[in-house]
């Protein structure tokens, strides 16, 4: 499974990053996450607002920084 | 409703830590203790109550709605200007709102209207003028915000500076179709308080430092002092709270507790307010951001006549309030 992190690197995007990490570590996914910075990357998932979520090319949630519970619901979506 | 933080206040300053109300530091004391409690009881009801309202505008939303009303642009401007209230953004969606509502169809303009309301009409700065300064105050500063941003967003549409927008943008292909998602009641709910949680524990040292500031003043500036220079009777006072907000940069809640400072030690209202607007809404770390999508000229255009709808609304408030 692959956990894009989509945002141009404010806070947000960090602590987004952050409880993404939490939540792989908690749910015991085999997941990598990558982050995605350059904003035409950003823009193709039709993404306005960041920080975003992307899992497996699905764009799960944006402008909100997502709980780890939140993430971890995302990704038993995606198993 | 704030009379129990004040007796609180009152107590804990001059009972408790036995200082006298006559005393600049008690007087000054007393102060901080007071507005901290006030003005954050009035941050956390004010930015929870307008997150849930907001979450119901999301920008998706409004580009479709601004992409769909090409035809009246006159519609078009005041539409976006009335959506930038709601639907503001953090400072780093800035560049992907513009490629989105430019890719859409949005007009230059139109999405200027929007992007200039968005930051000059700040929800949160209109929930606490509301609060310290009554209705009055708070109509005046978003109706002049607004129709800065609807006469703006019509000059800059009319100047015909698409080519001063980055290349790229135009030649984005992206997916304008994406799904926004519909959040039960209650999701909004947990969202907004967890968006309050967030948004206060980011913004808090520039409200404390802001009413720390203004604690000083009031302890050791009399009242009125400052009027002989920064009054209404100074025509450049307004310019010059100007030059000196846009290198400044803090949030509205931590700038608001001061301008009520301000205005107490004579500063007439338009100017302090202008100060206000200066500091929140052309910032630099915002134009840097804006850089991306805009070149230099036009860049420079927007900052100017930002500013010179802020000098116009300083002028104006100093006019209106006698």
């Amino acid at each position: 499974m692959v956990i894009k992190i989509l945002g141009p690197g404010c806070s947000n995007c960090k602590k987004l990053e952050a409880n993404a990490k939490e939540a792989v570590a908690k749910s015991g996914a085999k997941a990598k996450i990558v982050k995605v910075e350059n904003i035409k990357d950003i823009m193709s998932y039709g993404v306005m607002r960041t920080p975003a979520i992307v899992i497996n090319e699905k764009v799960k949630a944006f402008g909100k920084v997502c709980t780890v519970d939140e993430i971890i619901k995302f990704i038993n979506e995606e198993k | 409703m704030f009379v129990p933080v004040q007796r609180f206040a009152d107590f804990l300053v001059y009972n408790v830590f036995g200082l006298s109300e006559k005393s600049k530091l008690g007087s000054a004391l007393n102060f901080f203790v007071f507005d901290t409690i006030k003005i954050f009881i009035l941050l956390f009801m004010i930015i929870y109550a307008i997150t849930f309202i907001r979450s119901f505008f999301p920008p998706e939303k409004t580009r479709k709605i601004l992409a769909k009303n090409k035809g009246s642009v006159f519609i078009g401007h005041v539409l976006a200007a009335l959506l930038g209230i709601v639907t503001p953004f953090c400072s780093c969606s800035a560049v992907p709102l513009f490629i989105g509502f430019v890719e859409a169809g949005v007009p230059l303009g139109v999405t200027f209207s929007y992007l200039i309301a968005a930051p000059m009409v700040n929800e949160v700065a209109l929930g606490l003028l509301y609060g310290l300064f009554g209705i009055k105050i708070a109509l005046i500063y978003v109706v002049s915000g607004e129709i800065i941003a609807i006469v703006s967003g019509i000059i800059l549409g009319r100047l015909k500076l698409e080519k001063y927008v980055e290349g790229y943008v135009y030649e984005m292909n992206i997916n304008t179709e994406i799904e926004i998602p519909n959040p039960t009641i209650k999701e909004r709910l947990i969202d907004s308080w967890n968006f309050t949680k967030d948004l206060i524990k980011k913004i808090w040292l520039y409200v404390v430092i802001g009413i720390a500031i203004g604690g000083f003043m009031h302890g050791w500036i009399p009242n009125k002092a400052l009027a002989p220079y920064m009054g209404k009777g100074n025509p450049f006072a307004v310019f010059i709270a100007v030059v000196v907000g846009v290198p400044l940069y803090s949030n509205a809640a931590g700038i608001i507790p001061l301008v009520s400072e301000l205005t107490r030690a004579g500063v007439a209202m338009g100017t302090a307010l202008s100060f206000m607007m200066a500091v929140t809404a052309l910032s630099v770390p915002e134009m840097i951001l804006l850089r991306r999508v805009l070149k230099p000229k036009l860049l420079a255009i927007f900052i100017t006549i930002v500013g010179i709808g802020i000098l116009f609304t300083g002028y104006l408030f100093n006019y209106i309030i006698a």
